[in-house]
């Protein structure tokens, strides 16, 4: 049994699928924002497998960049979460929505 | 013997996202995640991508994890009561939507199956990468460094307290 490309997409289908579901039920902002990182990391599999299945390596070099992206998307959402819990003293995301309506 | 490993790691990985989504504490969720991004690493190891796998280790695992945990233990967390309070209705209407995307995410793949190449060992080395970063990459490579520059900047003025004014407030009150 050989491992094929159905298995990694199905693999990274799967993960993105429970990232997805933690940021639908979760009103923790942090384990929010982990639940978008899992997504981006289900994301990064699927580019990595289809490079070598392929085969290219523009896939692995895309890599590169979302995890560059995925850094300063890090840095700049955990200041927005250390700035919310500085003004609202918890991190419940049903207390931040000024601007929601 | 790639199939057992394969479907070991797989496995190690779905398990550690799901305790990541369901853990009470935030912290055991960041622990959980770096279990996670360890076994991606394996499976990045397993694809012939050794490099990003390094990269993996070193960034996500590393640095990013790092200041996930450095936030968890400044803000001085209680144990996160949403999953009590939102309800088992929209809990499960979550995970029901969140099922329907998974059905459109299999459909989507399924037009792209098939495709299936000889493993070559020098697709993911850093010289094969490295070439094709500097070369047909080069701007988005310089624009991603800007994207991080940009970033330092707006994370140091989105967390700067507002000191000075509250200073002179209370210095003001302290003298009169």
């Amino acid at each position: 049994m050989t491992v094929t490309l159905e298995w990694y997409l199905g693999l990274s289908a799967i993960l993105f699928v429970i990232g997805l579901g933690g940021v639908l039920t979760r009103r923790n902002v942090l384990i929010i924002f982990m639940s978008i990182e899992l997504m981006l990391n289900a994301a990064n599999l699927t580019f990595v497998a289809f490079s070598r299945y392929l085969p290219n390596i523009d896939g692995q070099v895309f890599v590169f960049f979302v995890m560059a992206v995925a850094a300063a998307e890090v840095a700049v959402g955990l200041a927005i979460i250390v700035t919310i819990y500085r003004r609202k003293g918890s991190l419940d995301i049903d207390q931040v929505n000024l601007m929601k309506w | 013997m790639e199939a057992i490993l394969f479907i070991v790691i797989a496995l190690m990985s779905i398990g550690a996202a799901i305790m990541v989504i369901t853990q009470r504490s935030p912290i055991n969720s960041v622990l959980y995640l770096v279990l996670a991004f360890f076994s991606l690493a394996i499976l990045y190891v397993m694809l012939g991508a050794q490099l990003l796998a390094a990269f993996q280790v070193i960034v996500y695992a590393g640095a990013i994890m790092v200041l996930f945990v450095f936030v968890v233990m400044m803000l001085n967390l209680s144990k996160a009561q949403d999953w009590e309070r939102i309800g088992a209705i929209r809990r499960w209407l979550g995970f029901a939507a969140a099922a329907g995307v998974f059905l459109i995410v299999v459909t989507a793949l399924r037009g792209s199956l098939g495709y299936n190449a000889e493993l070559d060992p020098n697709m993911g080395t850093i010289e094969s990468i490295g070439s094709v970063l500097f070369g047909r990459y080069m701007l988005p490579f310089e624009v991603a460094s800007v994207l991080l520059l940009v970033a330092i900047v707006g994370v140091v003025s989105l967390v700067k307290r507002e000191e000075p004014p509250k200073s002179v407030e209370t210095k003001g009150g302290e003298a009169s």
